[in-house]
């Protein structure tokens, strides 16, 4: 029983790591249609940006928390302005192939550059160490990685769903003509999204900097479970993402209790279940 | 008729032209098959180039009068790619020997293919006991290290140093399987128990704190990681995290020192680790790996070591038989002991397996290490009789008995 509370908890952060990550590809896929698959490379960048601001500049952990999303954010809204904004018109899978086109560069550039197996990145002193939960030892750095990825899921959600801001957005996903028609700057509106949603993937990354080796396929070991978990919630589907992330978390953490050799399968399997039964995702609509 | 003449006339002396020449094609090619980018090439990768390369200039860049040629190619850790191309290098580029094969399902792939053709191969990065045991071949040598002597040395002398009770973290497949079972039938040999294991899906987990604390629940004095790269790295990193250790030991059963130098020796300090070479056992290690390191940039792992001691090898082999036949080569490298830097009095045997002194290492702690890259206190030299099989054990089917 104390075992299970253990990997359930475990479960819990790294479900928090999955909503953070699958809430940014839901706000891009929910308002340009585009299915980013470049987020795994741009999460590695912004781990990278750490520890580059690290050690060449000195720039410890709680700043590079701000300016590392914000570094890469800017790198997405180029991207956006250069190269994604010209297949708007087209079927979603040329975005697709751009941005694994991307994920393809960027990692191989780092591989070059830093080498397969990554460099450590520092515990903030503040937060190493941890403490006994009575069913484990809880290193203080997970609990905060938890309690921050869900804040900001929360208040990125409550300003989706909530604000004046949050209604152009959602407007913008509905009809994207009418919006402007009122007047509404919807080109700019499709450039800081993406920033916003590749920033969060940023910040994800820095999180998770100092738990995993800072490395080239950081990214894509995670990439894919995040994007079972945005097609289980519901493409586009902000909410949708936040609780299944979290869910699957747990899932997986139960399985890794029970049957270990079966975690990394078990969240495609219930893919595959969800498909069949709600095509549209738990939590999504049919277009 | 004076065609024909004329004709008979030149092949003639064509042929007395080959005979001449004992090295076939008149150049001795050798191709380095490893893998450039994925997820062992910083423990072989470009480095092993580096090395073949530095072996080919210390020889002289010549055999025999003609010249000596290392080319390489990526396999991606694919088999079907590693197996053609060699086809490739053996029919259409003149290639004599592999060297490096990093990764045993590439090397299981490229070893029937150059028996076939009686070109060498020249293992140094894959772990697979049995390419000198069930699997072997006339035409190969198994050079830097295998999972019998990962196994026994770490096994064994951590037993000895009273880690008698284990648990397995272990990468779920063929060569994680491989190495806990082989562990496990060390320690239980020597006297200690193994409490269980966590197998993980491998590539492919990142977050490994669930199976350790399944391992923290045993109790066990001793978690063996029994995988490799990557997985080891992060099940080394989190382990510290969550507590474990020190109050548990790891005991990492496949650890290269780029794996070491990825760490940071603040954690990965204390843990215990058996290699086949390590750049500051003595002056002429050292000296060794400083060149590489001014080429490279890194100090070499065993592997990239190993790659040049078995092509030096390989190349004194040719010119003490004055000819690049694959079968007196073969038989020269194995009637040769191995003396460099790498090895000292190491033999190949009639399986294929090179014998020669292990090190059971213990990676410093921050304050004991003096200056860059000093990572590792050698806790003890394994004579080669301990480190590997014998040949009766190995059970290699060429060998009569």
């Amino acid at each position: 029983m104390k075992a299970l509370f253990g990997q359930l908890l475990l479960g819990l952060i790294n479900g928090s790591f999955y909503a953070l990550l699958s809430l940014g590809l839901s706000i891009i896929f929910g308002l340009l249609n585009v299915i980013n698959f470049a987020h795994g490379a741009l999460y590695m960048l912004g781990a990278f940006a750490a520890y580059v601001g690290l050690v060449q500049l000195g720039i410890g952990y709680w700043p590079a928390l701000v300016l590392s999303p914000l570094v890469v954010g800017v790198l997405g809204l180029l991207i956006e302005v250069l190269l994604l904004r010209r297949l708007y018109g087209l079927d979603p899978l040329y975005g697709l192939l751009l941005t694994f086109g991307l994920t393809l560069v960027l990692e191989g550039a780092f591989q070059q550059l830093f080498g397969v197996s990554g460099n450590p990145y520092p515990m903030p002193a503040q937060l190493s160490g941890g403490a006994d939960v009575r069913f484990m030892f809880l290193p203080w750095y997970r609990g905060w990685a938890v309690v921050v990825s869900l804040l900001v899921c929360f208040a990125s959600w409550w300003v989706i769903e909530r604000t004046r801001l949050g209604s152009y957005l959602r407007a913008g996903t509905e009809n994207p003509r009418l919006l402007q028609a009122f007047g509404v700057n919807v080109p700019l509106m499709f450039t800081l999204t993406y920033a916003y949603g590749v920033a969060l993937a940023a910040f994800a990354g820095v999180m998770a900097a100092p738990i995993y080796q800072v490395s080239p396929s950081m990214g894509s070991n995670l990439i894919m479970v995040v994007f079972a978990v945005v097609v289980i919630g519901g493409m586009g589907s902000i909410a949708g993402s936040i609780i299944t992330g979290v869910g699957l978390g747990l899932v997986e953490g139960m399985t890794k209790y029970f049957y270990p050799e079966f975690a990394s399968t078990v969240v495609f399997i219930i893919m595959a279940i969800v498909l069949l039964v709600r095509p549209a995702g738990l939590f999504g609509r049919e277009r | 008729m004076r065609t024909l003449a004329l004709l008979l006339c030149i092949a003639a002396s064509a042929a007395a032209a080959e005979k001449e020449s004992k090295i076939s094609d008149g150049v001795v090619k050798i191709g380095v098959l490893t893998d450039m980018s994925g997820y062992y090439s910083d423990i072989a990768g470009s480095g092993s180039v580096t090395a073949a390369k530095m072996a080919v200039e210390d020889f002289g860049g010549k055999m025999l009068g003609k010249p000596i040629e290392i080319i390489s190619a990526d396999h991606q850790n694919k088999a079907d790619i590693a197996s053609n191309t060699a086809r490739k290098w053996f029919d259409e580029e003149k290639v004599d020997a592999i060297a490096d094969l990093v990764s045993s399902s590439t090397a299981g792939a490229v070893m029937p293919v150059a028996a076939e053709k009686k070109r060498i191969t020249l293992l140094s990065g894959p772990a697979t006991t049995a390419f000198t045991g069930e699997k072997c071949t006339a035409y190969n040598v198994h050079y830097t290290y295998d999972n019998w002597a990962l196994a026994n040395g770490t096994g064994r002398e951590v037993v000895r140093q009273g880690g008698d009770s284990w648990f397995f973290v272990t990468a779920d497949y063929i060569f994680g399987k491989s190495l806990e079972e082989d562990t496990s039938k060390v320690v239980k040999a020597a006297g200690g128990k193994v409490l269980g294991a966590a197998r993980h899906p491998s590539p492919g987990t990142t977050d490994f704190s669930s199976f350790l604390l399944q391992a923290q629940a045993s109790g066990a004095k001793i978690i063996g990681l029994a995988n490799a790269g990557l997985d080891t790295v992060s099940c080394i990193k989190q382990a510290k995290e969550f507590n474990i250790t020190p109050k548990q030991s790891l005991a990492g059963l496949l650890v290269f020192i780029s794996d070491v130098h990825a760490l940071g020796l603040d954690v990965a300090k204390g843990m215990y680790l058996t290699t086949a070479f390590y750049w500051d056992l003595n002056d002429e290690t050292r000296k060794w790996s400083k060149r590489f390191f001014e080429r490279q940039g890194k100090m070499p792992t065993m592997v990239q070591a190993g790659v040049y001691s078995e092509i030096r090898h390989y190349l004194e082999a040719i010119k003490a038989a004055g000819t690049d036949d694959a079968d007196a080569v073969m038989a020269k490298m194995k009637a040769t002991p191995v003396n460099d830097f790498f090895a000292k009095n190491g033999r190949i045997g009639p399986d294929g397996l090179h014998r020669h002194e292990m090190y059971l290492a213990q990676v410093k702690s921050p304050e004991e290490s003096k200056h860059p890259w000093d990572y590792y206190k050698i806790l003890k030299t394994i004579p080669a009789a301990e480190a590997f099989p014998t040949v009766e054990q190995q059970n290699c089917p060429l060998v009569k008995k």
